[in-house]
C-alpha cells in the first residue's frame, strides 16, 4: 500500500464538490440543524448561525458562554448551556429561556418529544416539560449521560453509569431500569419504538429489545461512537467510530442479534459524523481528515461532497425533505449542498 | 516535549488532605495576575469565584471500566465536563481538577489515560498534593487516602509550616520521604508557593528522576549527591542521614532503577507492559525516561496502575549523559521481581 493515495482514488469517484455552496461560520460548530430551509449551525460558544439556501448568513446571540448540546424537530433549536440554561431558538430568529437550572449546572444534554415536550438534564436530574405543563423530574443514581424520546407516548431514556432508566413522567413510581454494566452516554430508540441502543464510554453500543429486555451488544469499533443516525423507516442504525460507516441492521424482529453489520464507505480516516436522509436509502458521512461523502446504503456506491481538508467533520444534517444537506468542521468550515 | 505533546493542554490534579489548604491554593492560583486563564473543576461550588475563568462543578464519580481490570476506574463526571471543554479548545490555557480531600487520586488520574478523546487533546501535567504539616503523621497512621495522595504526588505543598517546630517539621517531611522520595516539596505558609512551581511543571518534573538522589537528601545535608549511585528509597530501617530521620512506611515505598547501557526496545517495552499487568494494582505510580539503543530520541513514559502512557520527548542533548531511570511507587512492591525483570532487559 506503499503507493496508496487517498486524493486519486477520491477523484476517480463521481464528485458533486463544486456544487457545494460554501460556508464561512468561522468559530468551531458543534451541530447542525435545519429550521425550515434555513441551516442552522450552532457553536461552541455563543452563536447560531442560520443560513439560507443562497448562502446569507445570519448570526444569533443564544447564548453567554459554552453551548453544551442541541436538538431540534425542525421548527425550532433547543441548546443547553454551560450557564444552565436551556434556551430555545424558533423559526422566526427569536431567543427565549426555556429553563434554568436553579444551581446553574451544567445542562448536559437535552430531547424534544414530537408532541412539543422538552427534556433537560443536569447532574444526577433529568427533567421534562410538557407543552402546558408542569416541570417534572427525576433523579437517576449516576449523572445522566443522555436523554431520548420514545417515538410514542410521553416516555424519557435516561442513560446513565450501568444502564438505562425509562420513565414516564406523567406516571408516579414506576420507572423501569434496564441494566447494563458501564457508562452509557448517548440513548435513542428505534423509530419503530422496538430496540433501545445506547453509545457507551467504551467503544462499544448497547442494545435492548424492549418487548422482553434482551440484550444486543455490538462491538468491534476502534473509537467511542458519538454519531448515531437511524435510516429511512429505521431498517438500520448508521453509526461512527470506526473507518468505515458500520450499519446495524434493525429490520427484522431479533435487530442486529447474530447478525453482521454493514460497513460501507472505507477511508484512511476516521468516520467522525454520519446522518442518514430522512427518506431514501442514503447517507452522508464525514472524516476526521474533512472528507465528506454520500452513500447509496443499498449498494456502498459513493458520492464526493467535500475532499478531505484536515480538520474533523463536526456537524453534518439533512432538512426535512432531504434536499440540503449541511455540513461543518472543527474550525466552522461549512457549507451546503442542494440536491 | 514532543509536538503532539506541547499541543495538548495541561492539566494539574490538586489533591490533599481535609483542610490541608488546597482552597487557599486554588484561590491563590486564580486570582494572581499570571495572565492565563484556566479551566477550574472544582467539587464544591461557591467557594472560590473568580470571573475570567471557567468554573465547573463536579461530582466525583467513580466508574469502572468494562475491559476487565478491576483498578482501572476513571472519574466518569472528568469524562464528560471534559467533552465539553475540548470542544472549547483555545478558550484557555490550562485545566486544574480539584478533587474531595477523601478522594483516591488513581480514577482522576487514570481519566487522563484511558480515554482516548481525553488523551488526544490533554495530558497530565502533575498531581500536587497540598499536605498539612501539623496532621499530616497522623493522617498517614488512620488515613489511606492520604497515604495515597502523598505517594501520588508528582509535586506537594507542605503547607502551615508556621504551625509546627522544627523537629515537628523535619519528622512530617521524613515520614512523607518514606513514602514518596521523589516528589518535589515545597515547605510553605498559607500555600504561599511560587505558581510555577505547581503549574506546568510537565517534563521538568520527569527530568528530576534523572538526578540521581531523591529530592530529601539535598534539602539534608548539603552534600552533592550527583553522580553516587546508591539508592536512598528503599532503607529498611531508621537511621540519622544529615539531620533528617528515615522512615520506612509499613506498606507504601518508592524503588529506583538505572542504568547506563541503552535499553533494547523490544526486550524492555514488553516486560515493563507485562509487568504493569500484573503487578499494576500495587504500583500506584511509574516513571521514566529511557535510553533506547537506535533511537536518538529520549523515550518518556509515566503511569498509573495499570495504564501506561510514553512518547519520545526529545533528542538526547550533545554531552548529556544517556541513562535510563526509572522509578516506582506502590504499596508492597515486588522489588525483587522488578530489579530482577530489569537487569534482564539490559544488555549484557
Amino acid at each position: 500500500m506503499s503507493d496508496f493515495n487517498p486524493l486519486q482514488e477520491q477523484e476517480s469517484i463521481v464528485s458533486v464538490t463544486d456544487r457545494v455552496l460554501p460556508v464561512a461560520i468561522g468559530a468551531s460548530v458543534t451541530s447542525v440543524h435545519f429550521l425550515g430551509d434555513k441551516a442552522a449551525f450552532v457553536g461552541v460558544e455563543e452563536k447560531v448561525t442560520l443560513v439560507d439556501p443562497a448562502g446569507a448568513m445570519s448570526p444569533v446571540e443564544v447564548a453567554f458562554g459554552g453551548i453544551l448540546c442541541s436538538t431540534s424537530d425542525g421548527k425550532r433549536i433547543v441548546m443547553g448551556c454551560d450557564d444552565g440554561k436551556v434556551v430555545v431558538l424558533d423559526r422566526d430568529g427569536a431567543v427565549s429561556t426555556f429553563a434554568t437550572d436553579a444551581k446553574r449546572r451544567w445542562i448536559d444534554s437535552v430531547a424534544l418529544h414530537p408532541d412539543g415536550a422538552v427534556a433537560w438534564s443536569a447532574g444526577k436530574t433529568a427533567f421534562v416539560q410538557a407543552p402546558k405543563g408542569e416541570v417534572k423530574s427525576f433523579e437517576v443514581p449516576s449523572t445522566v449521560g443522555g436523554l431520548a424520546f420514545a417515538p410514542k407516548g410521553l416516555r424519557l431514556a435516561i442513560a446513565h453509569y450501568n444502564g438505562v432508566t425509562l420513565w414516564f413522567p406523567n406516571m408516579a413510581g414506576n420507572a423501569e431500569v434496564l441494566e447494563w454494566a458501564g457508562s452509557h452516554l448517548g440513548v435513542t430508540f428505534s423509530p419503530d419504538n422496538k430496540f433501545l441502543v445506547t453509545a457507551m464510554h467504551e467503544p462499544a453500543l448497547h442494545g435492548w429489545r424492549l418487548v422482553d429486555g434482551k440484550h444486543m451488544r455490538m462491538t468491534g469499533y476502534p473509537a467511542r461512537v458519538r454519531s448515531i443516525s437511524w435510516s429511512a423507516a429505521g431498517k438500520g442504525l448508521a453509526t461512527s467510530g470506526a473507518d468505515t460507516v458500520i450499519i446495524w441492521p434493525f429490520a427484522s424482529k431479533d435487530g442486529p442479534m447474530g447478525k453482521e453489520p454493514a460497513m460501507l464507505a472505507p477511508l484512511k480516516a476516521k468516520v467522525t459524523m454520519v446522518a442518514c436522509h430522512p427518506k431514501q436509502d442514503i447517507l452522508a458521512a464525514g472524516y476526521s481528515d474533512g472528507t465528506i461523502l454520500m452513500v447509496r446504503i443499498t449498494d456502498g456506491a459513493e458520492i464526493l461532497v467535500r475532499a478531505n481538508k484536515g480538520q474533523p467533520v463536526t456537524a453534518l444534517g439533512w432538512n426535512a425533505k432531504g434536499t440540503l444537506l449541511a455540513f461543518a468542521d472543527q474550525d466552522g468550515d461549512a457549507g451546503l449542498l442542494e440536491l | 516535549m514532543s509536538e503532539a505533546t506541547a499541543n495538548k493542554i495541561p492539566v494539574t490534579v490538586l489533591t490533599g488532605y481535609l483542610g490541608a489548604g488546597k482552597t487557599t491554593l486554588l484561590n491563590r492560583i486564580l486570582s494572581e495576575n499570571h495572565g492565563k486563564k484556566y479551566a477550574v473543576i472544582v467539587n464544591e461550588f461557591g467557594e472560590i469565584g473568580i470571573d475570567n475563568d471557567l468554573i465547573i462543578g463536579a461530582d466525583e464519580e467513580v466508574f469502572e471500566m468494562n475491559n476487565g481490570c478491576v483498578c482501572c476506574t476513571v472519574r466518569g463526571d472528568l469524562v464528560r465536563i471534559l467533552d465539553g471543554l475540548m470542544k472549547r479548545k483555545g478558550k484557555f490555557d490550562a485545566i486544574i481538577v480539584e478533587t474531595t480531600g477523601l478522594a483516591d487520586p488513581a480514577p482522576v488520574a487514570q481519566t487522563f489515560f484511558v480515554d482516548e478523546d481525553v488523551q488526544a487533546h490533554a495530558r497530565l501535567d502533575a498531581v500536587v498534593t497540598v499536605a498539612d504539616a501539623k496532621w499530616l503523621s497522623d493522617r498517614l497512621k488512620d488515613a489511606p487516602e492520604a497515604k495515597n495522595q502523598i505517594a501520588f504526588a508528582d509535586v506537594i505543598v507542605l503547607n502551615k509550616i508556621d504551625l509546627v517546630s522544627k523537629p515537628e517539621l523535619a519528622e512530617v517531611e521524613a515520614r512523607i520521604r518514606a513514602i514518596n522520595p521523589y516528589a518535589k516539596l515545597h515547605k510553605t505558609e498559607r500555600a504561599q508557593v511560587k505558581l510555577s512551581d505547581v503549574l506546568e511543571r510537565g517534563a521538568f518534573d520527569l527530568d528530576r528522576i534523572l538526578e540521581i538522589e531523591p529530592d530529601f537528601l539535598e534539602a539534608g545535608d548539603g552534600h552533592d549527591h550527583h553522580g553516587h549511585d546508591h539508592d536512598h528509597g528503599h532503607h529498611h530501617h531508621d537511621h540519622d542521614h544529615g539531620g533528617l530521620k528515615h522512615y520506612h512506611d509499613e506498606d507504601m515505598h518508592s524503588m529506583s532503577l538505572r542504568t547506563d547501557k541503552a535499553l533494547d526496545a523490544s526486550t524492555f517495552m514488553p516486560w515493563l507492559q507485562d509487568l504493569m499487568a500484573k503487578e499494576g494494582g500495587k504500583i500506584l505510580r511509574s516513571k521514566g525516561i529511557l535510553s533506547f539503543s537506535g533511537d536518538d530520541d529520549r523515550y518518556v513514559f509515566q503511569g498509573v496502575h495499570m495504564m501506561l502512557e510514553g512518547d519520545h520527548q526529545r533528542p538526547w542533548k550533545d554531552g548529556e549523559k544517556r541513562e535510563s531511570r526509572l522509578v516506582f511507587i506502590g504499596r508492597d512492591l515486588p522489588e525483587q521481581l522488578i530489579r530482577d525483570g530489569f537487569e534482564r532487559c539490559i544488555p549484557s
